[in-house]
């Protein structure tokens, strides 16, 4: 299947989903208005990748903010990635963030709490 | 014209860095937080605190921008009740950020028993609460989750200062002010 790969701009992430690697990364910020239409074609593209995922298969998220309208589709994504783990897959998180920025590694936290995915919590002196 | 000068010097003596007064729109929210981010890496601020102070920014900011009825065809007198006013002012080393803007009197009550549960909780009560809202997986017709308020409180971690104002029957001028030290 084809990757999925879209360049970062001033409100939204760079988006990097490798179905030969198994490897997603979303990185940079996350502030759109509407993120529904920005998260939707993202959700889509992991719908396929389930139907032949990798064996292993990992999530990189390496974001600086987001906003807490992004917040909700980050949950919507780890949840379907939930739904996969385990299915011909296996899934982890590794969850950066900056070193001192208590909020972004308080965020990566809220989600460890929700989704019973391993999460890996790497702090990084940059994103 | 004396008027110009006595505007000049409230926002002078309130410390204000930058202020705006009109309809909040996505071009214009763009072009706030990239001046925002210029002027406090100006103003030699750590990561730490930019980062906050953006992210409260996009939470007050985007929470004027949804509050504007885009879909509906509206008269001068509504257009006017659409506009909005934010200013950022930094006293010492205390940044506020203050935000006012119409909204429907009917709406005052769920808004104003939200923003006290707020101001009740303590830091971690408020992170249990952001993640209860967070995991409900409710959206209103907007596409907002009602975490803005719960968001910016965790990141001020002061309690949040605001005032209903009625104006008339149906509209009421809401007035917020978000501190960051």
């Amino acid at each position: 299947m084809d990757n999925f790969v879209l360049e970062g701009s001033a409100k939204t992430p760079s988006v990097d989903f490798n179905a030969e690697k198994g490897v997603l990364e979303l990185r940079g910020r996350s502030i759109p208005e509407n993120s529904i239409e920005f998260y939707k074609p993202l959700n889509e593209w992991i719908e396929s990748y389930g139907k032949s995922p990798q064996p292993e298969t990992t999530v990189d998220v390496r974001l600086e903010y987001f906003n807490t309208s992004s917040s909700k589709c980050i949950l919507d994504l780890f949840k379907q990635l939930e739904n996969l783990n385990g299915s011909g897959t296996n899934i982890k998180v590794n969850w950066y963030f900056e070193e001192d920025d208590e909020d972004m590694e308080e965020a990566g936290e809220d989600y460890q709490a929700i989704i019973n995915l391993p999460f890996n919590m790497i702090e990084v002196e940059e994103i | 014209m004396a008027n110009i000068y006595d505007l000049y010097k409230t926002m002078e003596s309130n410390k204000v860095m930058l202020s705006f007064k009109g309809r909040v729109t996505s071009d214009l929210l763009m072009s706030v937080l990239q001046i925002m981010e210029t002027k406090l890496v100006a103003e030699d601020e750590s990561p730490k605190v930019r980062k906050k102070i953006y992210n409260v920014l996009v939470e007050c900011l985007q929470n004027l921008y949804h509050h504007i009825d885009k879909e509906k065809e509206m008269t001068k007198s509504e257009i006017d009740e659409q506009s909005a006013i934010f200013m950022i002012a930094k006293d010492g080393n205390q940044y506020s950020i203050m935000t006012g803007n119409y909204m429907d009197s009917s709406d005052v009550t769920k808004l104003e028993d939200k923003l006290k549960l707020i101001n009740s909780m303590d830091k971690d009560e408020l992170k249990q609460y952001y993640k209860t809202v967070l995991a409900d997986g409710q959206r209103s017709d907007k596409g907002t989750a009602g975490l803005g308020m719960i968001d910016i409180a965790r990141k001020s971690g002061q309690k949040l200062e605001y005032h209903f104002l009625p104006i008339d029957t149906v509209s009421t001028f809401f007035s917020l002010n978000v501190k960051i030290a």
